[in-house]
């Protein structure tokens, strides 16, 4: 029948009984609740409750198949006194610090190159990303042949240009080994930081810059005025994310040296990995993991309270 | 803008970027020319004076061969890849309903919980693993995938719930409200109009994860120990190196292999993992 | 019996009181507009009828069933909104078809009901395609025959024409007005444009600040606004108003500024005659100011100063320097005026409105 008969004749149809499940769902606190379940449960067995039993461990005297008994922070005043965790700290913030401090200024250098039109750019910007893609162990691998004692590439080319006249041990000088794998560190990085500041820069109306350079402004005037205080937020981000997955990093170091020579590439990380893996002494594995914790939290909270200070903007 | 002379362009432009590009570029060709390079060239010192390093004269597969038949290479790749799939899975379906509620919903302490996962992603493996093993051998997964299938989603499902986040804010309101006065439950809703209009944010963190699962090491290193059970990163790590002695030729075509299916799929959605990097980053 | 009746309904947004103590009742196939200025409530309580928004207090019925606790796909109302809502990733086919997907209905059926509103509305030819591939008014077209398939009791409509421009916005009004013809369907209206209101509704709703002002046929609030802020809202260009001061002259009563000085006429004396020796608000309407000819009562005719002549075609615009104050002026095409004439206008009686200075209600 035509829509017009139907509708008039039709009676007000009652509302179909629902199932108790139903209407429980459309409340929308009960599937708020039902939606994030499975989220929280994960990531309550397998973060919440590790980190708990990571202070719990690190409390006691663990070690492999032996349970431990309560010692408060005997643990933490030990690592206070173990001249290879001090050493560990000082190289991880020196790690940190001088890593992020290049992988910031030469992706920044890298993004503002890819921010103007050549041919192949779409091209280029996919590969330049493959540092970043690949396995870290497997590049990792490739760049430990490369600094290889006898047999490194970079030895060979510098020998040939004259630069150099003896071999560079590059992985076995203690002088030279935090060096290196910071080397490889940035190169792994600077994509990741190019290509988010690029999609930054993207962001940044061009006529401002247009406006600027009508004003009498110079290329560094106009990257510093204009620029960089509109970039700034997608900075902070990337630079806050990066710190911290630098600061507890462990693949690098563990496939190049391990932590050595001489514990001069020792981290946090390998050095947790050392005391609680390799020795089985697992409160005290777990105490060095625990005392990265107050810089992460640190960072953390820095990083929360600039989002919600851009936020408010 | 570099204005004027050709030599600026050159100075300023192409040779920084092709520098760049050398650079983050080299070791992967290193990888593959060691990879096809006959071992009595591989080790020779680089002092030698027939040393060409660059590129080989006589290309061989006999280490691609070696690796795939001699050790449990195709093993490990199959582990990764099984891995890495249902890690995925888990983190998308845990991460799709998560980030609808927080981002569409409203109910008490939507705010915390957001702030809760968000920080959970800041909390590192490397901070967690000591204690985790010991709780993935009492739950009797020790030496499974299953471990590795049931930690991974811990840094994945943070970043998926935060990158769809941005991607269900962006879709109208009016479209839920709709639905639901068409006749569709929130649930119905969600499912038949909210969730396939974000696909393609789906799709976004769904190949981030994928290469995030690949990469991980530290879990895959501490909870599996017998050869079968490990995966690309920890086999070639631990299996090719026998004794003291590095077999590059068979090491470097691992780190090729190994490599290969996390540029396949990267280069099929490159606009997509693109967008996953810069939208959880301007998010 | 599709009629919806509105009780002492009220909606709080934290502090703030969205709704206040709203009572109304939209009668079977009746078309009701609810029309005020943004953030008058309007949407607000249209949304809780739809039952999007919870209720603060108050009830809704909508025939004889209350549905305060019904959720939004149990009441059996379909809603056009402003920017379509249109399933982006459905063809035009499955989007209309989607309410009816989600109640069971068979496929036979469906595919009936969908050719049937496709027909009428003219979108035969775009079943197949998306929303992106559409037009602003062929996607609105959709929008509707998405609800009209659906057979609802009631229909729901927030602003839908404010998205287009203006003259596929006077040609959809009348289609929906045609549409409405046909269907006889209880329909419940928001807009903030009062043209559309005066077209389209059998009644109106004024809202102002979560308040009803007054509720009416279309000409009942362009005759008799109940209040000076419905007079003001209704009719364009909007009315008049001049404060004047009431007097007891001789021969009755007489109002005045320092523009103008009228006879109030004896029809409005008795109600005016409480305020003598203070302020009213006077309001007369720019249609309704004439240039004076010989015939004209003195007493009620004033003195105007023309500052600016719009010439519309149709009429043209007077703005006129009364005393202290402009008012503006709608007269014949063929009147010869220009800046700085000086022009007699004489009032009717009938067309006069007054409101209290305090309540602003009419007098």
């Amino acid at each position: 029948m035509a829509i017009s008969e139907a509708v008039g004749q039709r009676a007000f149809a009652q509302a179909p009984r629902r199932g108790w499940a139903t209407r429980l769902l459309e409340d929308e606190r009960w599937l708020a609740v039902s939606l994030l379940l499975p989220t929280v449960v994960l990531l309550g067995l397998f973060i919440a409750y590790p980190f708990v039993q990571g202070v719990l461990l690190a409390i006691t005297d663990t070690k492999v198949g032996i349970p431990g008994r309560f010692v408060g922070v005997q643990n933490f005043i030990a690592l206070w006194y173990d001249s290879i965790f001090r050493t560990a700290v000082w190289n991880t913030f020196v790690y940190t610090a001088v890593a992020t401090v290049f992988k910031l200024a030469l992706g920044l250098w890298l993004a503002l190159l890819l921010n103007r039109h050549f041919k192949g750019k779409a091209f280029t910007r996919a590969f330049i990303l493959l540092p970043f893609i690949i396995p870290t162990v497997l590049s990792t691998f490739a760049w430990k042949w490369m600094f290889d004692p006898t047999f490194s590439v970079i030895n060979w080319t510098l020998f040939q240009l004259g630069l150099i006249h003896g071999r560079i041990n590059w992985l076995g000088d203690p002088d030279l080994a935090l060096i290196s794998v910071i080397i490889v560190n940035v190169w792994r990085g600077v994509p990741f930081f190019a290509i988010s500041l690029l999609a930054g820069l993207q962001t940044i109306n061009p006529e401002l810059q247009e406006a600027a350079a009508i004003d009498g402004a110079r290329a560094w005037q106009r990257f510093w005025h204009v620029t960089w205080p509109l970039l700034l937020p997608v900075t902070m981000v990337v630079m806050l994310f990066s710190i911290i997955q630098t600061f507890a990093d462990f693949q690098l170091v563990y496939v190049l040296t391990g932590g050595g020579p001489a514990n001069a590439t020792q981290l946090f990380a390998t050095y947790a990995y050392q005391i609680g893996v390799g020795t089985g002494l697992l409160s005290e594995g777990a105490a060095v993991s625990l005392a990265m914790f107050p810089f992460l939290l640190f960072v953390v909270v820095v990083q929360l309270l600039y989002i919600r200070r851009v936020e408010v903007h | 803008m570099i204005e004027g002379a050709k030599w600026r362009r050159w100075a300023y432009f192409y040779i920084p970027l092709g520098g760049f590009i050398f650079w983050l570029l080299f070791p992967f060709y290193w990888m593959l020319v060691t990879s096809v390079r006959p071992d009595r060239e591989l080790y020779r010192p680089w002092m030698a004076p027939n040393y060409t390093p660059f590129w080989t004269a006589h290309p061989t597969l006999v280490h691609i061969i070696d690796l795939l038949t001699e050790t449990l290479f195709t093993r490990w790749m199959l582990n990764t890849l099984f891995i890495a799939i249902l890690s995925t899975v888990i983190s998308l379906f845990c991460g799709v309903l998560a980030g609808y509620a927080l981002s569409r919903l409203k109910f008490p302490f939507a705010g915390s919980l957001g702030t809760g996962i968000f920080i959970t992603y800041l909390v590192p493996q490397t901070l967690l693993f000591i204690p985790l093993a010991d709780i993935i051998r009492n739950f009797q997964l020790g030496d499974t995938p299953w471990a590795l299938i049931l930690t991974y989603p811990t840094f994945l499902i943070p970043f998926c719930t935060w990158l769809l986040m941005g991607y269900f804010k962006a879709i109208p309101r009016e479209l839920e409200e709709c639905a639901r006065i068409d006749g569709a439950t929130r649930w119905k809703a969600m499912t038949y109009i909210i969730i396939p209009i974000a696909v393609p944010g789906i799709l976004s963190a769904g190949i981030f994860a994928f290469t995030l699962s690949w990469n991980e090491f530290i879990y895959a290193l501490v909870f599996l120990s017998s050869a079968q059970q490990k995966t690309v990163s920890v086999g070639v790590t631990s299996e090719l190196v026998r004794g003291d002695v590095f077999y590059w030729g068979q090491l470097m075509a691992g780190a090729l292999l190994g490599s290969i299916p996390v540029a396949v799929i990267y280069s099929f959605f490159v606009e997509h993992y693109v967008a996953g990097l810069t939208g959880s980053v301007k998010g | 019996m599709a009629r919806v009746l509105i009780r002492n309904l009220n909606k709080f947004y934290d502090d703030f009181h969205a709704v206040k103590d709203v009572n109304l009742e939209i009668r079977d196939k009746e078309f009701v507009v609810l029309v005020g200025p943004s953030g008058c409530g309007k949407t607000t309580t249209l949304r809780m009828v739809a039952g999007l928004e919870s209720i603060g207090s108050g009830q809704i019925l909508i025939g004889d069933t209350v549905v305060n606790e019904l959720p939004p796909m149990d009441r059996d109302i379909a809603m056009v909104f402003q920017n379509y809502a249109l399933y982006p990733h459905k063809s035009v086919y499955d989007n209309k078809a989607f309410g009816l997907k989600m109640r069971r209905v068979d496929r036979g059926e469906i595919r009936k009901r969908v050719h049937e509103a496709a027909d009428i509305l003219g979108i035969r030819d775009y079943l197949g395609r998306k929303p992106r591939q559409l037009s602003g008014g062929q996607r609105q077209r959709v929008a509707l025959g998405r609800a009209i398939v659906r057979h609802p009791q009631v229909f729901l409509f927030d602003e839908p024409l404010s998205n287009l421009d203006a003259k596929l916005r006077v040609q959809m009004r009348v289609e929906l007005k045609k549409l409405h013809n046909r269907l006889n369907t209880t329909a419940v209206y928001v807009t903030h444009d009062q043209v559309e209101a005066m077209t389209l509704g059998d009644r109106v709703v004024v809202m102002r600040g979560g308040i009803v002002q007054q509720v009416g046929e279309p000409l009942e609030l362009y005759n008799r606004p109940a209040n000076r802020f419905v007079a003001g809202f209704i009719g364009s260009p909007a009315m008049n108003f001049a404060s004047v001061h009431v007097t007891n002259g001789t021969g009755g009563l007489r109002a005045g500024n320092t523009g103008l000085a009228i006879d109030v006429p004896a029809e409005i004396s008795s109600r005016l005659a409480p305020y003598a020796g203070r302020d009213v608000i006077m309001g007369v309407r720019p249609e309704d100011l004439e240039v004076a000819n010989g015939g004209d009562p003195p007493g009620l005719c004033f003195e105007a100063l023309v500052e600016v002549v719009e010439r519309l075609g149709a009429e043209s615009l007077l703005d006129l320097q009364v005393g202290e104050q402009t008012m503006v002026a709608s007269v014949e095409p063929n009147i010869r005026a220009k800046r700085g004439d000086r022009l007699r206008f004489a009032l009717r009686p009938e067309r006069l409105h007054f409101f209290d200075t305090k309540s602003e209600a009419a007098i």
